[in-house]
């Protein structure tokens, strides 16, 4: 199974404080760790939501809001896509993460839904639509 | 926390250790079985201590700890028995107090070169190919014999028998439980690929029951396909089997319908092409061509299946360069299967009359009797060149060889086709 696993954010992250270089290294060896064992397939870190947007929908308004974005507990700094048996893999793994934060920290795991879930409601056109998108997206 | 919860956590964290303890206890003690028992005794010591204490900060160097204790006090009761010599068994107290710490630098030290060399042994040549792929499965992907025999629809009797034979040859053979060096590191290596893909494709085409594919089975040649590239970062084919496993299984929701029949892929709906697949084995070919092999079976084979991803619609499939790949492919690794293929890919990019020309000239091949997939193309080509009675008795013979019940399914529905309405006569199967 597929799962994302969310670095949240803290104050020190939105204040964009650069991790120090023994975590940068720890951090390193963990994804080194995660790859060997054939289980990271992704991720990235994301800078402080002070240089994020967001699109408030509402009807056919639109209105952006620029960041940083108040509610720190549940933004996200970075994320992992991993391949998992199983959610008890998933949490063996992420309990191995070091601290990615100086002070207390969070990460959320989450299952990936893929296309077939939406398969109910899922036309040909949409699908047609979807398939452009998605490959473009991997640069195919 | 609940007292099953805690074990299930110790469960998971011990599978994740298992392949590694296994694969240092092995070269430690030259004896896969010695090494399972021990590894099997850490994990008991693991579910008695960690309930209390904790998991320890470096479980994997904990659990290699216990079982080398283990190992010793065992080796050193037999000598003792057998020599009681008091010299041995000084060195090995001596062992036997090792601080933790030295053995967490010696598992860092070795990056992996004993899980390599675990695999290398596993997919030993020595070995017979079915005993390698259940071997490999067990020692490195962790599966029990009843999930092996799952996988392999066989029973597992047959399958523990299979492990018990492949265990004897190593034995026999005296394997050290090392990475090959020099000229021998080639032949191994495609041994070693061979029985991933041979994993990866009983999962992708599973020969026979009424699954068409068997995910899990998919998954874990993956993950062995990954932890491999993980290892050996630098050699083309592994990374060229990676890309070609990542690139077939992003097509496998696809390729199956929600009654579980199989879709083709010139019908599958490509939104359920799994993206971020198809971009990981396009940067793994791409990798692999960048270290000059892009002439490799594996990278050829990833070539093709990328072919398939790039394109947006089935109609913008470059069936030219497919065929140009075959073309190559049958240079570096000629078979009839391959010409058969290829005599597909040419009758997409030059019309069936093509296909018919090139399948006339391999239909006596020995490796091709009895397979369905020949007839089956040789129908398609004549049902696309409006030859239908024909295409039909193709069809017809096709059903009769597959042992794949959906893809039985399949050929019944194209023979069916290839009947005008209102014309008598059901479907014939022999």
């Amino acid at each position: 199974m597929r799962v994302i696993v969310f670095v949240k954010a803290t104050e020190d992250s939105e204040q964009g404080a650069m991790p120090s270089a023994e975590l940068i290294e720890a951090m390193g060896k963990y994804n080194e760790e995660l790859i060997n064992a054939g289980v990271m397939v992704g991720g990235d870190g994301l800078k402080p939501s002070a240089e994020g947007k967001r699109i408030a929908f509402d009807g056919t308004s639109r209105t952006v809001i620029d960041g940083p974005f108040a509610e720190t507990r549940e933004l996200v700094a970075g994320f992992w896509i991993w391949e998992v048996k199983d959610m008890d893999e998933a949490l063996a793994w992420a309990k191995r993460c070091p601290n990615p934060m100086p002070g207390p920290s969070e990460l959320e795991l989450r299952p990936v839904v893929s296309m077939d879930d939406f398969a109910e409601n899922m036309t040909a056109e949409g699908a047609e639509i979807h398939a452009r998108n998605e490959q473009r997206l991997a640069g195919a | 926390m609940a007292a099953g919860e805690t074990h299930r956590t110790i469960e998971a964290v011990f599978r994740i250790e298992r392949a590694r303890l296994v694969a240092g206890l092995a070269r430690y003690t030259c004896d896969v079985d010695r090494a399972e028992e021990l590894a099997q005794d850490a994990l008991l010591a693991a579910l008695t201590d960690w309930p209390n204490g904790g998991v320890p900060r470096n479980p994997g160097a904990w659990l290699m700890a216990v079982a080398k204790r283990r190992a010793i006090d065992g080796r050193r009761r037999e000598q003792m028995l057998e020599r009681k010599h008091a010299e041995i068994a000084r060195e090995l107290d001596d062992g036997r107090h090792a601080p933790i710490e030295a053995l967490e630098a010696e598992m860092d030290d070795d990056l992996g070169d004993e899980l390599l060399g675990l695999i290398f042994t596993a997919c030993h040549p020595a070995i017979s190919p079915d005993g390698r792929a259940a071997l490999t499965l067990r020692l490195v992907g962790g599966l029990t014999t009843e999930e092996i025999a799952r996988s392999f629809l066989s029973s597992e009797a047959t399958i523990a028998q299979r492990i018990v034979r492949a265990k004897k040859a190593i034995g026999e053979a005296g394997l050290a439980f090392e990475v090959p060096r020099g000229r021998e590191r080639a032949g191994r290596l495609a041994s070693v690929l061979e029985v991933i893909y041979l994993i990866f494709n009983e999962g992708y085409a599973a020969t026979s029951g009424d699954d068409l594919v068997r995910p899990a089975l998919c998954a874990e040649a993956q993950r062995l396909g990954r932890i491999l590239a993980g290892l050996m970062p630098d050699e083309p084919e592994v990374l060229g089997l990676l890309a070609l496993m990542e690139l077939q299984a992003s097509r496998l929701s696809a390729r199956s319908a929600p009654d579980g029949g199989f879709v083709p892929l010139t019908k599958q709906n490509r939104a359920r092409w799994d993206q971020l697949l198809i971009r990981r084995g396009l940067a793994a070919l791409a990798r692999a061509e960048a270290l000059g092999g892009a002439d490799g079976p594996y990278a050829l084979q990833a070539a093709l299946a990328a072919c398939h991803a790039r394109a947006r619609a089935a109609g913008d499939t470059d069936w030219k360069r497919i065929a140009a790949l075959y073309d190559r492919l049958r240079q570096v690794a000629p078979s009839p299967v391959i010409d058969l293929n290829r005599a597909v890919a040419c009758s997409m990019a030059y019309g069936p009359e093509a296909g018919l020309r090139m399948i006339d000239e391999i239909s006596g091949a020995a490796a091709l009797r009895n397979y369905a997939p020949l007839p089956a193309a040789k129908g398609d080509f004549l049902f696309r060149a409006g030859r239908l009675p024909e295409a039909r008795r193709q069809f017809e013979i096709a059903a009769g060889l597959t042992r794949n019940a959906r893809e039985r399914a399949f050929l019944l529905e194209r023979v069916r086709a290839c009947t005008p309405p209102g014309s008598p006569g059901a479907p014939r199967v022999e």
